[in-house]
């Protein structure tokens, strides 16, 4: 695939990292489809969940689920419409807390974790249904993304030329990198209320990179796309997991880009796992097919 | 003896005055159910009622006729005006502004206050004018068991009564019929109950002429009291506790946050006052509002907003 | 063509973060500044028309100084950072009152000795600062309400504090340091010793300060902590969830409005009233100056100016225009007349243009960058 100046976009010595000092392993991008989780060499869990229960109100969002997340993997959450899978990240972001059940994160116990504390710690995600801030241009917006980063107190901000101008600038310049990377340069200075649907999209997975995340959470971030921005999509995708070494999570309803994209995946149903493996074992699953296709009784 | 006598006499005059709040309040309740809107002009439809009420009875009774008759037609002036009203503010105001968030809905409102007070004064003149609906003087109970009696006045115990009226009344309303399911629905997603037909500017008519009729309702219990006058305005913000305390969305709730607010005023004013000042009915309310909200930011009776993202 | 773009290239982020990114833009700022700290003042020292009199600098400028600082403050709590403030009013009276006490010097008894705490006068201009000291921590403090309680509740919660500081300042005496009629006339202003007591001399100062209070807060609102802002109001939960710590956010808005408008409320009543009563900044004022950020457009400097200017010309106005036309009307019909255009604006604002004039006139110059073409 080759960009607007003819490069080849998929050879790894062309995609700049946004990141500085990332020494993770790269993989390099087989022709055809990526590595499987069999061919890395896993890293150990980054995040680990074990018996969670959850519910409001009244209704049991999740039973007894438990699985886990490998460093450096994409692992896919998949289920029918109202299975849990918004639930279970939220559990994962720390925006939700299990009344019972084990939430480990990078080897510590973090159940009653909050959403502050979770994106501190490198975790960052995208939503279901886009959550830009309406009001603000694309690149303000990703900028907010760097806010965790920011270090120069009011006063300073307030006086501004001087170290505040020079953090402002190095974090744009950060920031312009993502944006060169999802190649959204031509709306930077635009109101991201104004964008289709599918760049807003585009725009939020931003933001979340501006994080520099060690797991990034990504909420059906294909829904509503045409083939064209899906293949984009994926693109991106890999690329962040493979060059810039990110964990993903992910869930999505399109199963051909679940197959094809994700290492493991973990099927969930009415709250409760039914399947967990790679995306051979889960496609030849039987509690998998009837829960997505039915049974003939 | 004595100082338990004072006591229930403090006490009862703050329950009724409370109950006066409440007759405000329940034109609030009534909007905010119906629209999502918070009504700041409450206040100065009370104003506009009253005097609306008030000069038309004077310039009647002064042209001869007789005192019951000027009275009748002048609520009925008055009601029409609110209804009149109440089609203007939707044609002009309310049609333009569906389904924008419920701030930009309460500062248009305020913007409605304005009109509202400026244009009432202008037409209908800015004095003070003294109101005879109900009898004002009051009786001493408990004489027996409290030396001197306990004082209470007549006034208040019609407003309780109008009050007791209007809140079954509007129970039933909102839960029995089918209007009142409909304007629930409104309340909830303008959008969405237009695309099912329901036909919102109507509904908003109805709406705001009945809170305008409460209004004029109100217009005559506290016109009474304290004279119809531009500072009756402020009975809106006064409300506000009352609203908070009791829930935006609840009628019986505004009655017990009337109560609350009313007895807390009077009770804080004589046994708390004299310590640290005095003219605590100013702030008391509010300060007891923003502690409720502390510990129940949807008030006692509202509804618990669940984020979901 | 003349406020064309074509030539204008950018070539670092530092020129394209900077307030006046256009060279137009520029120009006309520096202009705007030469008139402003340079021809003004002449203009008054030798009583040139316009300035021939006290008046245009005492009934306007003044007055459209502070109010426009207000404004600032107020935009930044109301527009960048959504949170809804009825009790501006108190914040102000807080500043200057504040400013009052540590410019006459304070003493306040403590029951373990006679004596107690007392510090001496204060010079004003250093006192004005301490009142918008405290108002910032008077503000931090009503503030933390607004970390659970948000929209329409937290204006009533607002409210309380207005009523409350409407209240203190006429009740405790220790504020108006024991006037009888419970006005306070405020020191004279001095710096380094030159005293400030001309109209011009009052209006440099609040021409320096409005100056620099919009730079500072401009400078913030561009940067991290305005970015912040901004995510709070837009959407709230997806801010904590990208590591912006909601109450470090609200409060910090807080703290910068409640610094800002208490500075303003001290010039209010130093540089603009010389005396004042408490109700000077009651509900009304806090009213005012919601409109003036409504109508001048939340989320914007130059709007709250825009604002400010609208909201002191239109009574004026309504006053002169009649009498021009030899239509006799008094103060009262004048006064609803105000209310009723008041209303009718912001009702106008509300259904076109919700992001009020700062908005309209970012639009007529989107306009001119084109005329004469039409695309």
């Amino acid at each position: 695939m080759r960009d607007a100046t003819g490069r080849d976009k998929m050879n790894i010595a062309n995609v700049k990292r946004p990141y500085r000092g990332r020494e993770e392993e790269v993989f390099e991008p087989e022709p055809g489809d990526g590595a499987r989780a069999s061919d890395k060499v896993t890293a150990g869990q980054i995040f680990r969940l074990e018996n969670i229960g959850l519910s409001f109100g009244g209704v049991q969002a999740l039973r007894d689920v438990s699985f886990d997340i490998r460093k450096g993997e994409i692992r896919a959450i998949i289920g029918p419409n109202g299975a849990g899978k918004t639930s279970m990240l939220n559990v994962i972001n720390g925006f939700y807390h299990p009344q019972r059940g084990i939430v480990e994160f990078k080897g510590k116990r973090r159940n009653s974790m909050g959403p502050y504390f979770a994106a501190k710690e490198g975790i960052a995600r995208t939503f279901q249904n886009v959550a830009l801030f309406k009001g603000m241009t694309t690149l303000d917006n990703i900028m907010t993304g760097r806010a965790l980063k920011a270090r120069q107190g009011l006063l300073s901000q307030a006086i501004f030329y001087g170290p505040a101008r020079r953090e402002e600038i190095m974090h744009r310049e950060a920031v312009e990198r993502i944006i060169e990377f999802l190649e959204i340069e031509h709306i930077r200075k635009a109101t991201v209320e104004k964008l289709p649907y599918g760049l807003q999209k585009r725009v939020e997975l931003g933001r979340a990179l501006a994080m520099e995340p060690e797991l990034l959470l990504l909420d059906e971030p294909m829904a509503g796309m045409n083939l064209e921005e899906k293949q984009d999509m994926c693109r991106f995708i890999l690329t962040i997991n493979r060059s810039f070494g990110t964990t993903i999570a992910l869930i999505e309803h399109d199963i051909g880009v679940v197959l094809d994209l994700s290492d493991r995946i973990v099927v969930l149903d009415h709250g409760q796992k039914i399947a967990d493996g790679s995306p051979q074992e889960v496609q030849r699953d039987e509690k998998v097919l009837e829960a997505y296709l039915g049974t003939v009784h | 003896m004595i100082f338990i006598g004072q006591l229930v006499e403090v006490l009862l005059g703050g329950l009724l005055a409370g109950v006066l709040y409440s007759l405000v309040a329940f034109g609030f309740v009534l909007i905010y159910k119906a629209s999502r809107v918070f009504n700041f002009a409450q206040g100065a439809m009370v104003l506009l009622a009253g005097l609306a009420l008030v000069r038309a009875s004077n310039f009647l009774s002064s042209s001869g006729a007789p005192l019951w008759l000027a009275t009748l037609l002048g609520l009925m002036f008055a009601g029409a005006i609110m209804v009149a009203c109440a089609w203007l503010i939707e044609r002009l105001v309310l049609r333009q502004l569906i389904n924008q968030d419920g701030l930009t809905l309460f500062m248009a409102t305020i913007g409605v206050t304005f009109i509202m007070e400026g244009a009432s004064q202008l037409v209908f003149g800015s004095d003070v004018y003294p109101l005879r609906f109900y009898p004002t003087d009051s009786w001493f109970l408990f004489e027996g068991a409290f030396p001197g009696g306990v004082l209470v006045n007549k006034l208040d115990v019609w407003g309780g009564l109008i009050a007791g009226l209007l809140v079954a009344l509007l129970a039933v309303f909102f839960s029995r019929t089918k209007a009142g399911r409909a304007l629930r629905a409104v309340a909830d997603d303008h959008a969405a109950a237009q695309s099912i037909g329901i036909p919102i500017g109507w509904i908003w008519f109805v709406v705001w002429s009945a809170a305008g009729l409460i209004a004029l309702v109100a217009a005559t219990v506290w016109g009474t009291k304290l004279g119809v006058q531009y500072s009756i305005t402020f009975l809106a913000l006064k409300a506000l506790p009352v609203l908070i305390i009791g829930g935006f969305t609840s009628i019986p709730g505004a009655i017990i946050g009337g109560l609350i607010v009313g007895a807390g005023e009077k009770l804080a004013e004589v046994f708390l006052g004299p310590q640290i000042g005095g003219g605590i009915e100013y702030w008391f309310a509010y300060v007891v509002a923003l502690f409720v909200l502390l510990v129940r930011p949807q008030g006692l009776f509202g509804e618990r907003h669940i984020a979901r993202i | 063509m003349l406020y064309r773009e074509t030539g204008q290239f950018k070539s670092s982020y530092a020129e394209d973060i900077a307030i006046f990114p256009l060279y137009q833009d520029r120009v006309a700022i520096k202009l705007l500044l030469l008139a402003t700290f340079l021809l003004i003042p002449f203009l008054a020292k030798f009583q040139i028309w316009p300035l021939s009199t006290d008046y245009l600098l005492r009934a306007i400028l003044i007055p459209f100084l502070v109010l426009s600082l207000a404004a600032i403050g107020v935009n930044v709590l109301v527009g960048y950072c959504g949170q809804v403030s009825l009790g501006s009013g108190a914040f102000m009276a807080i500043g200057a009152y504040c400013a009052y006490k540590f410019g006459t010097g304070i003493h306040l008894p403590a029951f373990w000795s006679e004596a107690g705490i007392s510090i001496p006068p204060i010079s004003p201009l250093l006192a004005i600062l301490l009142g918008g000291a405290m108002s910032a921590v008077a503000g931090i403090l009503f503030g933390i309400p607004s970390l659970r309680i948000k929209g329409l509740y937290l204006a009533v919660a607002t409210l309380a504090a207005q009523f409350f500081f409407d209240w203190v300042f006429l009740r405790v005496k220790w504020f108006t340091n024991y006037t009888p009629s419970g006005s306070v006339n405020a020191p004279t202003l001095s710096l380094f010793g030159y005293e400030l007591s001309t109209s011009v001399d009052r209006y440099c100062l609040c021409l320096a300060s409005v100056t620099l209070g919009a730079f500072c807060v401009k400078n913030l609102v561009r940067g991290n902590i305005g970015r912040q802002w901004m995510a709070i109001r837009d959407m709230d939960i997806a801010a904590e969830l990208m590591g912006i710590r909601p109450y470090y956010a609200k409060l910090s808005a807080f703290a910068v409005s409640s610094f800002v408008i208490g500075i303003s409320g001290a010039l209010w009543g130093f540089a603009h009233l010389g005396s004042w009563e408490p109700l000077a900044f009651s509900i009304d004022r806090s009213l005012q100056l919601l409109f003036m950020v409504i109508i001048g457009g939340m989320g914007s400097i130059a709007g709250s100016f825009l604002g400010a200017g609208f909201i002191l010309i239109l009574p004026i106005l309504l006053e002169t225009v009649p009498s021009q036309f030899g239509l006799p009307v008094s103060t009262e019909v004048i006064a609803h007349l105000q209310s009723i255009t008041f209303g009718g604006l912001i009702c106008l604002l509300l259904i076109k243009e919700p992001r009020g004039f700062a908005r309209l006139i970012a639009l007529f110059r989107q306009k001119i960058r084109l005329w004469p073409f039409p695309h």
